[in-house]
Protein backbone atom coordinates (compact mmCIF):
# COMPACT_ATOMS: atom_id res chain seq x y z
CA UNK A 1 0.00 0.00 0.00
CA UNK A 2 2.87 2.29 0.33
CA UNK A 3 3.45 2.77 -3.56
CA UNK A 4 1.66 5.04 -5.40
CA UNK A 5 0.64 2.58 -8.34
CA UNK A 6 -2.92 2.54 -9.64
CA UNK A 7 -5.05 -0.61 -7.64
CA UNK A 8 -7.30 -0.33 -10.69
CA UNK A 9 -6.52 0.91 -14.68
CA UNK A 10 -8.75 1.13 -17.27
CA UNK A 11 -7.62 2.16 -20.77
CA UNK A 12 -10.09 2.63 -24.22
CA UNK A 13 -12.69 1.27 -22.40
CA UNK A 14 -16.07 1.05 -24.92
CA UNK A 15 -18.98 -0.59 -24.48
CA UNK A 16 -22.26 -1.20 -26.48
CA UNK A 17 -25.51 -3.51 -25.94
CA UNK A 18 -27.01 -5.05 -29.09
CA UNK A 19 -30.58 -5.48 -28.81
CA UNK A 20 -31.40 -8.90 -30.98
CA UNK A 21 -35.30 -8.50 -30.75
CA UNK A 22 -34.91 -4.70 -32.08
CA UNK A 23 -33.50 -6.06 -35.10
CA UNK A 24 -29.73 -6.09 -33.74
CA UNK A 25 -30.35 -2.48 -32.91
CA UNK A 26 -26.99 -1.45 -31.75
CA UNK A 27 -27.03 1.12 -27.95
CA UNK A 28 -23.10 2.38 -27.86
CA UNK A 29 -23.00 3.46 -23.98
CA UNK A 30 -19.32 4.12 -23.66
CA UNK A 31 -16.69 4.90 -25.66
CA UNK A 32 -12.86 5.32 -24.65
CA UNK A 33 -13.00 5.26 -21.28
CA UNK A 34 -9.78 5.44 -19.52
CA UNK A 35 -9.31 5.90 -15.46
CA UNK A 36 -6.87 4.49 -12.99
CA UNK A 37 -7.52 4.51 -9.03
CA UNK A 38 -4.98 4.27 -6.63
CA UNK A 39 -5.13 2.95 -2.77
CA UNK A 40 -6.77 5.83 -1.04
CA UNK A 41 -8.34 7.16 -3.50
CA UNK A 42 -12.41 7.25 -4.26
CA UNK A 43 -13.06 8.17 -7.73
CA UNK A 44 -16.89 9.49 -7.76
CA UNK A 45 -18.29 9.14 -11.63
CA UNK A 46 -20.90 11.81 -12.72
CA UNK A 47 -22.75 12.91 -15.41
CA UNK A 48 -26.58 12.89 -16.17
CA UNK A 49 -29.09 9.97 -15.62
CA UNK A 50 -27.91 7.83 -18.36
CA UNK A 51 -24.54 8.77 -19.38
CA UNK A 52 -23.08 4.79 -18.44
CA UNK A 53 -22.18 5.48 -14.77
CA UNK A 54 -23.99 2.24 -14.02
CA UNK A 55 -22.78 0.32 -17.36
CA UNK A 56 -18.91 1.40 -16.82
CA UNK A 57 -19.01 0.37 -13.07
CA UNK A 58 -21.30 -3.00 -14.42
CA UNK A 59 -18.22 -3.42 -16.50
CA UNK A 60 -15.10 -2.72 -14.32
CA UNK A 61 -16.64 -5.72 -12.07
CA UNK A 62 -17.34 -8.47 -15.22
CA UNK A 63 -20.95 -8.06 -15.05
CA UNK A 64 -21.28 -6.33 -18.20
CA UNK A 65 -18.77 -7.63 -21.39
CA UNK A 66 -16.62 -4.90 -22.35
CA UNK A 67 -16.65 -4.79 -26.41
CA UNK A 68 -12.57 -3.54 -26.40
CA UNK A 69 -9.90 -1.51 -24.29
CA UNK A 70 -8.48 -2.91 -20.96
CA UNK A 71 -9.70 -3.12 -17.29
CA UNK A 72 -6.75 -4.28 -15.44
CA UNK A 73 -6.78 -4.98 -11.46
CA UNK A 74 -3.81 -4.81 -9.52
CA UNK A 75 -2.99 -8.71 -7.86
CA UNK A 76 -0.52 -10.39 -6.26
CA UNK A 77 1.79 -7.80 -7.62
CA UNK A 78 0.58 -8.34 -11.26
CA UNK A 79 -1.63 -6.81 -13.24
CA UNK A 80 -4.53 -8.92 -14.10
CA UNK A 81 -6.75 -8.38 -17.15
CA UNK A 82 -10.72 -8.78 -17.27
CA UNK A 83 -11.96 -7.99 -20.49
CA UNK A 84 -11.80 -11.15 -22.30
CA UNK A 85 -10.52 -13.04 -19.03
CA UNK A 86 -11.84 -16.64 -18.51
CA UNK A 87 -14.83 -16.71 -15.55
CA UNK A 88 -12.60 -18.25 -13.05
CA UNK A 89 -10.25 -15.42 -13.47
CA UNK A 90 -13.02 -13.01 -13.16
CA UNK A 91 -14.41 -15.42 -10.07
CA UNK A 92 -10.32 -14.91 -8.66
CA UNK A 93 -10.52 -11.52 -8.95
CA UNK A 94 -14.06 -11.03 -7.42
CA UNK A 95 -13.01 -13.43 -4.34
CA UNK A 96 -9.61 -11.87 -3.11
CA UNK A 97 -9.54 -8.33 -4.89
CA UNK A 98 -12.73 -6.68 -6.05
CA UNK A 99 -15.96 -5.99 -4.15
CA UNK A 100 -19.39 -4.33 -5.76
CA UNK A 101 -22.20 -3.29 -3.74
CA UNK A 102 -25.24 -2.76 -5.98
CA UNK A 103 -28.32 -0.83 -5.13
CA UNK A 104 -30.23 -4.09 -4.33
CA UNK A 105 -30.11 -7.03 -2.67
CA UNK A 106 -30.63 -9.99 -4.10
CA UNK A 107 -32.38 -12.13 -1.01
CA UNK A 108 -31.57 -15.67 -1.02
CA UNK A 109 -34.29 -17.98 0.48
CA UNK A 110 -34.49 -19.27 4.07
CA UNK A 111 -30.41 -17.59 4.34
CA UNK A 112 -30.95 -15.42 7.38
CA UNK A 113 -29.23 -11.85 7.71
CA UNK A 114 -26.89 -12.44 9.39
CA UNK A 115 -25.70 -15.47 7.51
CA UNK A 116 -25.99 -13.63 4.44
CA UNK A 117 -23.44 -10.86 5.61
CA UNK A 118 -21.22 -13.33 7.14
CA UNK A 119 -20.77 -15.92 3.78
CA UNK A 120 -18.27 -13.81 1.80
CA UNK A 121 -16.08 -14.02 4.97
CA UNK A 122 -17.01 -17.64 5.32
CA UNK A 123 -16.01 -18.19 1.91
CA UNK A 124 -12.32 -17.30 1.91
CA UNK A 125 -11.96 -19.61 5.34
CA UNK A 126 -12.88 -17.98 7.67
CA UNK A 127 -13.36 -19.61 11.08
CA UNK A 128 -17.55 -19.05 11.06
CA UNK A 129 -17.90 -17.94 14.72
CA UNK A 130 -15.60 -15.64 13.99
CA UNK A 131 -17.51 -14.60 10.54
CA UNK A 132 -20.99 -14.32 12.17
CA UNK A 133 -19.58 -12.08 15.12
CA UNK A 134 -17.79 -9.49 12.03
CA UNK A 135 -21.56 -9.61 10.74
CA UNK A 136 -23.28 -8.90 13.53
CA UNK A 137 -20.84 -6.05 14.48
CA UNK A 138 -21.50 -4.57 11.01
CA UNK A 139 -24.97 -4.89 11.07
CA UNK A 140 -24.86 -3.84 14.07
CA UNK A 141 -22.89 -0.31 12.82
CA UNK A 142 -25.44 -0.07 10.27
CA UNK A 143 -28.30 0.20 12.67
CA UNK A 144 -30.21 -3.08 11.47
CA UNK A 145 -31.71 -3.95 14.87
CA UNK A 146 -31.03 -7.25 16.20
CA UNK A 147 -34.28 -8.91 15.91
CA UNK A 148 -33.87 -8.99 12.77
CA UNK A 149 -30.15 -10.32 12.16
CA UNK A 150 -32.03 -13.95 12.81
CA UNK A 151 -34.50 -13.36 9.58
CA UNK A 152 -33.89 -14.29 5.71
CA UNK A 153 -34.29 -10.38 4.48
CA UNK A 154 -36.89 -11.24 2.16
CA UNK A 155 -39.41 -9.26 4.12
CA UNK A 156 -37.17 -6.22 5.36
CA UNK A 157 -37.65 -2.62 4.07
CA UNK A 158 -35.73 -1.15 1.11
CA UNK A 159 -33.19 0.78 3.11
CA UNK A 160 -32.64 -2.53 5.70
CA UNK A 161 -31.72 -4.82 2.69
CA UNK A 162 -29.35 -2.32 1.09
CA UNK A 163 -28.19 -2.01 4.20
CA UNK A 164 -27.30 -5.64 4.44
CA UNK A 165 -25.94 -5.56 1.16
CA UNK A 166 -23.39 -3.18 2.07
CA UNK A 167 -22.52 -4.97 4.95
CA UNK A 168 -22.10 -8.24 2.97
CA UNK A 169 -20.12 -6.21 0.87
CA UNK A 170 -17.70 -4.81 3.40
CA UNK A 171 -17.09 -7.94 5.60
CA UNK A 172 -13.95 -8.70 3.26
CA UNK A 173 -11.01 -6.02 3.27
CA UNK A 174 -11.03 -5.76 -0.29
CA UNK A 175 -8.44 -4.24 -1.76
CA UNK A 176 -11.19 -2.34 -5.07
CA UNK A 177 -14.32 -1.61 -3.74
CA UNK A 178 -17.28 -0.60 -6.31
CA UNK A 179 -20.16 1.34 -5.32
CA UNK A 180 -22.94 1.74 -7.43
CA UNK A 181 -25.16 4.23 -5.16
CA UNK A 182 -24.36 2.73 -1.47
CA UNK A 183 -26.68 4.74 0.09
CA UNK A 184 -29.67 5.55 -2.25
CA UNK A 185 -32.66 4.52 -0.79
CA UNK A 186 -31.25 5.73 3.26
CA UNK A 187 -32.03 8.08 5.81
CA UNK A 188 -30.02 10.55 7.25
CA UNK A 189 -28.72 8.75 10.34
CA UNK A 190 -28.39 5.19 8.79
CA UNK A 191 -26.59 7.00 5.27
CA UNK A 192 -23.64 9.16 7.61
CA UNK A 193 -22.81 4.72 9.10
CA UNK A 194 -22.12 4.37 5.62
CA UNK A 195 -20.27 7.18 4.65
CA UNK A 196 -18.18 6.72 7.58
CA UNK A 197 -17.55 3.08 6.59
CA UNK A 198 -16.79 4.06 3.66
CA UNK A 199 -14.30 6.61 4.37
CA UNK A 200 -12.68 4.07 6.90
CA UNK A 201 -11.98 1.96 4.02
CA UNK A 202 -10.97 4.14 1.93
CA UNK A 203 -8.18 5.50 4.76
CA UNK A 204 -7.48 1.93 4.85
CA UNK A 205 -6.07 2.00 1.59
CA UNK A 206 -8.87 0.48 -0.55
CA UNK A 207 -9.04 1.99 -3.98
CA UNK A 208 -12.79 2.82 -4.89
CA UNK A 209 -14.86 3.74 -7.76
CA UNK A 210 -18.28 4.81 -6.85
CA UNK A 211 -21.85 6.18 -7.87
CA UNK A 212 -23.29 8.93 -5.51
CA UNK A 213 -26.03 11.41 -6.30
CA UNK A 214 -26.43 12.84 -2.82
CA UNK A 215 -23.57 16.02 -3.41
CA UNK A 216 -23.02 15.63 0.38
CA UNK A 217 -22.38 12.10 0.39
CA UNK A 218 -20.05 12.64 -2.60
CA UNK A 219 -18.23 15.56 -0.76
CA UNK A 220 -17.87 13.30 2.21
CA UNK A 221 -16.17 10.06 0.95
CA UNK A 222 -14.99 11.38 -2.98
CA UNK A 223 -11.38 12.12 -3.95
CA UNK A 224 -11.49 13.01 -6.96
CA UNK A 225 -14.49 12.87 -9.72
CA UNK A 226 -14.24 11.32 -13.12
CA UNK A 227 -17.20 12.76 -15.91
CA UNK A 228 -18.86 10.13 -18.10
CA UNK A 229 -20.31 11.31 -21.17
CA UNK A 230 -23.19 10.43 -22.17
CA UNK A 231 -23.18 8.64 -25.82
CA UNK A 232 -25.47 11.15 -27.91
CA UNK A 233 -22.69 14.06 -26.62
CA UNK A 234 -19.92 11.59 -27.85
CA UNK A 235 -18.88 11.66 -31.70
CA UNK A 236 -21.41 9.23 -33.86
CA UNK A 237 -20.38 5.96 -34.04
CA UNK A 238 -21.48 3.37 -36.81
CA UNK A 239 -22.77 0.47 -35.42
CA UNK A 240 -19.73 -1.64 -37.36
CA UNK A 241 -17.23 0.58 -34.96
CA UNK A 242 -18.66 -0.84 -31.62
CA UNK A 243 -19.48 -4.62 -32.63
CA UNK A 244 -17.42 -6.82 -30.38
CA UNK B 1 -5.96 -24.27 -10.09
CA UNK B 2 -3.54 -26.13 -11.73
CA UNK B 3 -5.53 -28.66 -13.77
CA UNK B 4 -9.21 -28.93 -15.08
CA UNK B 5 -11.44 -31.67 -13.03
CA UNK B 6 -13.48 -32.35 -16.12
CA UNK B 7 -12.72 -31.45 -19.80
CA UNK B 8 -15.39 -32.32 -22.98
CA UNK B 9 -13.94 -31.70 -26.16
CA UNK B 10 -16.02 -31.77 -28.89
CA UNK B 11 -19.14 -33.67 -27.96
CA UNK B 12 -21.66 -34.87 -30.30
CA UNK B 13 -24.82 -37.30 -29.93
CA UNK B 14 -26.71 -38.11 -32.04
CA UNK B 15 -30.27 -39.98 -31.61
CA UNK B 16 -30.85 -41.69 -35.13
CA UNK B 17 -30.67 -38.85 -38.19
CA UNK B 18 -31.10 -36.14 -35.01
CA UNK B 19 -28.01 -34.03 -33.53
CA UNK B 20 -28.79 -34.27 -29.57
CA UNK B 21 -25.91 -32.16 -28.79
CA UNK B 22 -23.10 -30.76 -31.08
CA UNK B 23 -19.66 -29.99 -30.96
CA UNK B 24 -19.53 -29.17 -27.09
CA UNK B 25 -16.43 -28.06 -25.16
CA UNK B 26 -15.63 -27.15 -22.01
CA UNK B 27 -13.31 -27.14 -18.69
CA UNK B 28 -14.65 -27.42 -15.23
CA UNK B 29 -12.04 -26.75 -12.72
CA UNK B 30 -12.09 -27.77 -9.39
CA UNK B 31 -14.64 -25.93 -7.24
CA UNK B 32 -16.96 -24.67 -9.96
CA UNK B 33 -20.72 -25.16 -10.59
CA UNK B 34 -21.61 -25.09 -14.54
CA UNK B 35 -25.34 -24.78 -14.93
CA UNK B 36 -26.04 -25.99 -18.38
CA UNK B 37 -29.84 -23.79 -19.14
CA UNK B 38 -31.61 -23.98 -22.28
CA UNK B 39 -35.04 -24.75 -23.15
CA UNK B 40 -36.67 -28.46 -22.63
CA UNK B 41 -34.66 -30.65 -26.37
CA UNK B 42 -31.81 -28.41 -25.80
CA UNK B 43 -30.19 -31.35 -25.43
CA UNK B 44 -28.85 -30.44 -21.93
CA UNK B 45 -29.72 -33.88 -20.20
CA UNK B 46 -28.04 -36.00 -23.16
CA UNK B 47 -25.17 -33.63 -22.88
CA UNK B 48 -25.39 -34.30 -19.10
CA UNK B 49 -25.50 -38.26 -19.29
CA UNK B 50 -22.14 -38.37 -22.13
CA UNK B 51 -20.54 -36.35 -19.58
CA UNK B 52 -21.20 -38.63 -16.36
CA UNK B 53 -20.13 -42.26 -18.93
CA UNK B 54 -24.40 -42.92 -18.90
CA UNK B 55 -24.47 -42.20 -22.93
CA UNK B 56 -21.63 -42.91 -25.19
CA UNK B 57 -20.78 -40.06 -27.27
CA UNK B 58 -20.86 -40.33 -31.34
CA UNK B 59 -17.64 -38.06 -31.15
CA UNK B 60 -15.40 -36.07 -28.90
CA UNK B 61 -14.34 -37.12 -25.64
CA UNK B 62 -14.39 -36.27 -21.95
CA UNK B 63 -11.22 -36.17 -19.78
CA UNK B 64 -11.49 -36.32 -16.01
CA UNK B 65 -8.59 -36.44 -13.55
CA UNK B 66 -9.26 -38.88 -11.17
CA UNK B 67 -7.76 -38.17 -6.83
CA UNK B 68 -4.95 -40.99 -7.29
CA UNK B 69 -4.92 -42.32 -10.98
CA UNK B 70 -4.40 -39.46 -13.02
CA UNK B 71 -6.76 -38.06 -16.07
CA UNK B 72 -9.10 -40.94 -17.78
CA UNK B 73 -11.33 -41.00 -20.41
CA UNK B 74 -13.99 -41.77 -19.47
CA UNK B 75 -15.56 -43.69 -22.38
CA UNK B 76 -12.50 -45.65 -22.60
CA UNK B 77 -12.76 -46.81 -19.10
CA UNK B 78 -13.97 -50.06 -18.51
CA UNK B 79 -17.63 -50.43 -17.48
CA UNK B 80 -16.40 -51.90 -14.09
CA UNK B 81 -14.07 -48.81 -13.46
CA UNK B 82 -16.56 -46.34 -14.67
CA UNK B 83 -18.98 -47.78 -12.59
CA UNK B 84 -16.13 -47.43 -9.36
CA UNK B 85 -15.85 -43.92 -10.38
CA UNK B 86 -19.55 -43.08 -10.38
CA UNK B 87 -19.91 -44.69 -6.63
CA UNK B 88 -16.77 -43.50 -5.22
CA UNK B 89 -15.43 -39.66 -6.83
CA UNK B 90 -18.99 -38.82 -8.70
CA UNK B 91 -22.31 -38.21 -7.90
CA UNK B 92 -25.90 -38.36 -9.72
CA UNK B 93 -28.60 -36.46 -8.58
CA UNK B 94 -31.92 -37.19 -11.03
CA UNK B 95 -34.83 -35.00 -11.26
CA UNK B 96 -37.03 -37.89 -10.07
CA UNK B 97 -35.78 -39.09 -6.86
CA UNK B 98 -36.83 -42.59 -7.48
CA UNK B 99 -34.63 -43.52 -10.23
CA UNK B 100 -31.50 -41.95 -7.79
CA UNK B 101 -32.84 -44.25 -4.82
CA UNK B 102 -33.56 -48.13 -4.71
CA UNK B 103 -37.04 -47.71 -3.56
CA UNK B 104 -37.49 -51.19 -2.00
CA UNK B 105 -35.03 -50.83 0.80
CA UNK B 106 -34.76 -48.12 4.18
CA UNK B 107 -33.75 -44.52 3.73
CA UNK B 108 -30.78 -45.71 5.95
CA UNK B 109 -29.75 -48.71 3.69
CA UNK B 110 -29.95 -46.23 0.58
CA UNK B 111 -27.15 -44.02 2.14
CA UNK B 112 -25.41 -46.71 3.72
CA UNK B 113 -24.62 -48.46 0.28
CA UNK B 114 -22.68 -45.84 -1.23
CA UNK B 115 -20.63 -46.33 1.54
CA UNK B 116 -20.26 -49.81 1.76
CA UNK B 117 -19.26 -49.21 -2.36
CA UNK B 118 -16.24 -47.44 -1.04
CA UNK B 119 -15.35 -50.16 1.49
CA UNK B 120 -16.68 -49.06 4.79
CA UNK B 121 -17.81 -51.95 7.01
CA UNK B 122 -18.62 -51.41 10.31
CA UNK B 123 -22.61 -51.70 10.68
CA UNK B 124 -22.50 -48.89 13.49
CA UNK B 125 -20.18 -46.70 11.63
CA UNK B 126 -22.26 -47.11 8.40
CA UNK B 127 -25.76 -46.09 10.68
CA UNK B 128 -24.07 -43.53 12.57
CA UNK B 129 -22.84 -41.45 8.90
CA UNK B 130 -26.57 -42.23 7.50
CA UNK B 131 -28.11 -40.70 10.72
CA UNK B 132 -25.56 -37.38 10.56
CA UNK B 133 -26.03 -36.97 6.84
CA UNK B 134 -30.18 -37.53 7.67
CA UNK B 135 -29.63 -34.66 9.77
CA UNK B 136 -27.60 -32.72 7.28
CA UNK B 137 -30.36 -32.66 4.66
CA UNK B 138 -33.42 -31.86 7.27
CA UNK B 139 -34.96 -35.21 7.81
CA UNK B 140 -35.58 -36.76 11.06
CA UNK B 141 -33.47 -39.43 11.97
CA UNK B 142 -36.23 -41.48 13.37
CA UNK B 143 -37.43 -42.24 9.94
CA UNK B 144 -34.10 -43.78 9.09
CA UNK B 145 -35.93 -47.41 8.85
CA UNK B 146 -38.48 -46.00 6.54
CA UNK B 147 -38.59 -46.83 3.12
CA UNK B 148 -38.54 -43.36 0.53
CA UNK B 149 -41.77 -44.33 -0.91
CA UNK B 150 -43.03 -43.36 2.03
CA UNK B 151 -41.30 -40.25 2.05
CA UNK B 152 -42.56 -36.85 0.16
CA UNK B 153 -41.16 -35.65 -3.06
CA UNK B 154 -38.73 -32.71 -0.68
CA UNK B 155 -37.63 -35.84 1.10
CA UNK B 156 -36.87 -38.08 -1.24
CA UNK B 157 -34.74 -35.59 -3.15
CA UNK B 158 -32.79 -34.28 -0.07
CA UNK B 159 -32.29 -38.20 0.77
CA UNK B 160 -31.32 -38.46 -2.52
CA UNK B 161 -28.68 -35.50 -2.09
CA UNK B 162 -27.23 -37.43 0.85
CA UNK B 163 -26.85 -40.76 -0.91
CA UNK B 164 -24.97 -38.89 -3.34
CA UNK B 165 -22.97 -36.86 -1.19
CA UNK B 166 -22.18 -39.42 1.67
CA UNK B 167 -19.36 -40.88 -0.26
CA UNK B 168 -17.21 -37.90 -0.28
CA UNK B 169 -17.30 -37.47 -4.10
CA UNK B 170 -15.87 -34.41 -6.01
CA UNK B 171 -18.01 -33.86 -8.45
CA UNK B 172 -21.72 -33.55 -8.99
CA UNK B 173 -23.83 -34.12 -11.74
CA UNK B 174 -27.70 -32.50 -11.26
CA UNK B 175 -30.39 -33.06 -13.66
CA UNK B 176 -32.75 -30.54 -12.59
CA UNK B 177 -33.01 -31.43 -9.24
CA UNK B 178 -35.71 -29.40 -7.73
CA UNK B 179 -37.73 -29.82 -11.05
CA UNK B 180 -41.39 -30.63 -10.44
CA UNK B 181 -41.47 -29.39 -6.80
CA UNK B 182 -43.14 -26.82 -4.44
CA UNK B 183 -41.70 -23.49 -4.24
CA UNK B 184 -41.26 -23.74 -0.31
CA UNK B 185 -39.95 -27.09 -1.17
CA UNK B 186 -37.71 -25.82 -4.03
CA UNK B 187 -36.22 -23.31 -1.97
CA UNK B 188 -35.13 -25.52 0.87
CA UNK B 189 -33.16 -28.13 -1.15
CA UNK B 190 -31.52 -24.92 -3.21
CA UNK B 191 -30.35 -23.66 0.30
CA UNK B 192 -29.37 -26.96 1.61
CA UNK B 193 -27.23 -27.72 -2.49
CA UNK B 194 -25.84 -23.89 -1.96
CA UNK B 195 -24.29 -24.77 1.52
CA UNK B 196 -23.27 -28.27 0.92
CA UNK B 197 -21.39 -27.06 -2.39
CA UNK B 198 -19.74 -24.52 -0.84
CA UNK B 199 -18.93 -26.59 2.47
CA UNK B 200 -17.54 -29.62 0.79
CA UNK B 201 -16.09 -27.58 -2.16
CA UNK B 202 -17.81 -29.40 -4.77
CA UNK B 203 -17.53 -29.40 -8.53
CA UNK B 204 -21.14 -29.82 -10.20
CA UNK B 205 -22.52 -29.57 -13.33
CA UNK B 206 -25.92 -28.32 -13.02
CA UNK B 207 -28.90 -28.85 -15.63
CA UNK B 208 -31.82 -26.78 -14.88
CA UNK B 209 -34.40 -24.68 -17.59
CA UNK B 210 -35.10 -22.37 -14.24
CA UNK B 211 -32.74 -19.19 -14.66
CA UNK B 212 -33.46 -18.29 -10.97
CA UNK B 213 -31.97 -21.88 -9.90
CA UNK B 214 -28.69 -21.35 -11.89
CA UNK B 215 -28.32 -17.63 -10.52
CA UNK B 216 -28.45 -18.70 -7.03
CA UNK B 217 -26.50 -22.14 -8.17
CA UNK B 218 -23.55 -21.68 -10.69
CA UNK B 219 -21.28 -19.66 -11.11
CA UNK B 220 -20.69 -20.42 -15.04
CA UNK B 221 -23.86 -20.63 -17.33
CA UNK B 222 -23.74 -22.54 -20.73
CA UNK B 223 -26.81 -21.61 -22.90
CA UNK B 224 -28.01 -24.54 -25.21
CA UNK B 225 -29.98 -24.18 -28.40
CA UNK B 226 -30.84 -27.19 -30.65
CA UNK B 227 -27.97 -29.28 -28.92
CA UNK B 228 -25.38 -26.34 -29.56
CA UNK B 229 -23.83 -23.47 -27.08
CA UNK B 230 -24.98 -20.56 -28.04
CA UNK B 231 -23.18 -18.96 -25.20
CA UNK B 232 -21.15 -19.22 -22.15
CA UNK B 233 -19.58 -17.37 -19.09
CA UNK B 234 -19.93 -15.95 -15.65
CA UNK B 235 -23.46 -16.36 -14.95
CA UNK B 236 -24.18 -13.19 -13.51
CA UNK B 237 -22.71 -11.91 -16.95
CA UNK B 238 -24.72 -14.36 -19.11
CA UNK B 239 -28.45 -13.35 -17.21
CA UNK B 240 -27.16 -9.53 -16.65
CA UNK B 241 -26.03 -8.77 -20.39
CA UNK B 242 -26.50 -11.97 -22.32
CA UNK B 243 -25.15 -11.52 -25.80
CA UNK B 244 -26.84 -14.05 -27.82
CA UNK B 245 -30.52 -13.53 -29.33
CA UNK B 246 -31.79 -16.91 -27.67
CA UNK B 247 -30.34 -16.34 -24.46
CA UNK B 248 -31.80 -12.65 -24.33
CA UNK B 249 -34.92 -13.79 -25.18
CA UNK B 250 -34.49 -16.64 -22.96
CA UNK B 251 -33.84 -13.53 -19.70
CA UNK B 252 -36.74 -10.97 -20.94
CA UNK B 253 -39.26 -14.45 -20.70
CA UNK B 254 -38.38 -14.03 -16.63
CA UNK B 255 -41.75 -13.69 -14.72
CA UNK B 256 -41.39 -10.70 -12.36
CA UNK B 257 -42.65 -11.49 -9.03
Amino acid sequence: MTSSQPALRVCGLAKSFTVHAQGGLALPVLRDVSLAVSPGECLALVGPSGAGKSTLLRSLYGNYRADSGSIRVRQDDSWTELVGAEPRTVLDVRHRTMGFVSQFLRVIPRVSAVDIVAEPLRRRGADPAEARRKAEFLLGMLGIPSRLWALPPATFSGGEQQRINIARSLIVDYPVLLLDEPTASLDVANRDGVVELICQRRDAGAAIVGIFHDTDVRDAVATRVHEVIPPASSPPVSPAGVSP
Amino acid sequence: MSSPLLSACRVTKRFGGRTACHDVSFDLWPGEVLGIVGESGSGKTTLLNCLAGRLVPDGGSVAYETRSAGIVDVHHLSEARRRLLARTEWGFVNQDAREGLRMGVSAGANIGERLMAVGARHYGEIRGQAIDWMARVEIDADRIDDRPTTYSGGMRQRLQIARNLVSNPRLVFMDEPTGGLDVSVQARILDLLRGLVEGLHLSAVLVTHDLGVARLLTHRLMVMQGGAVVEQGLTDQVLDDPQHPYTQMLVASILPV
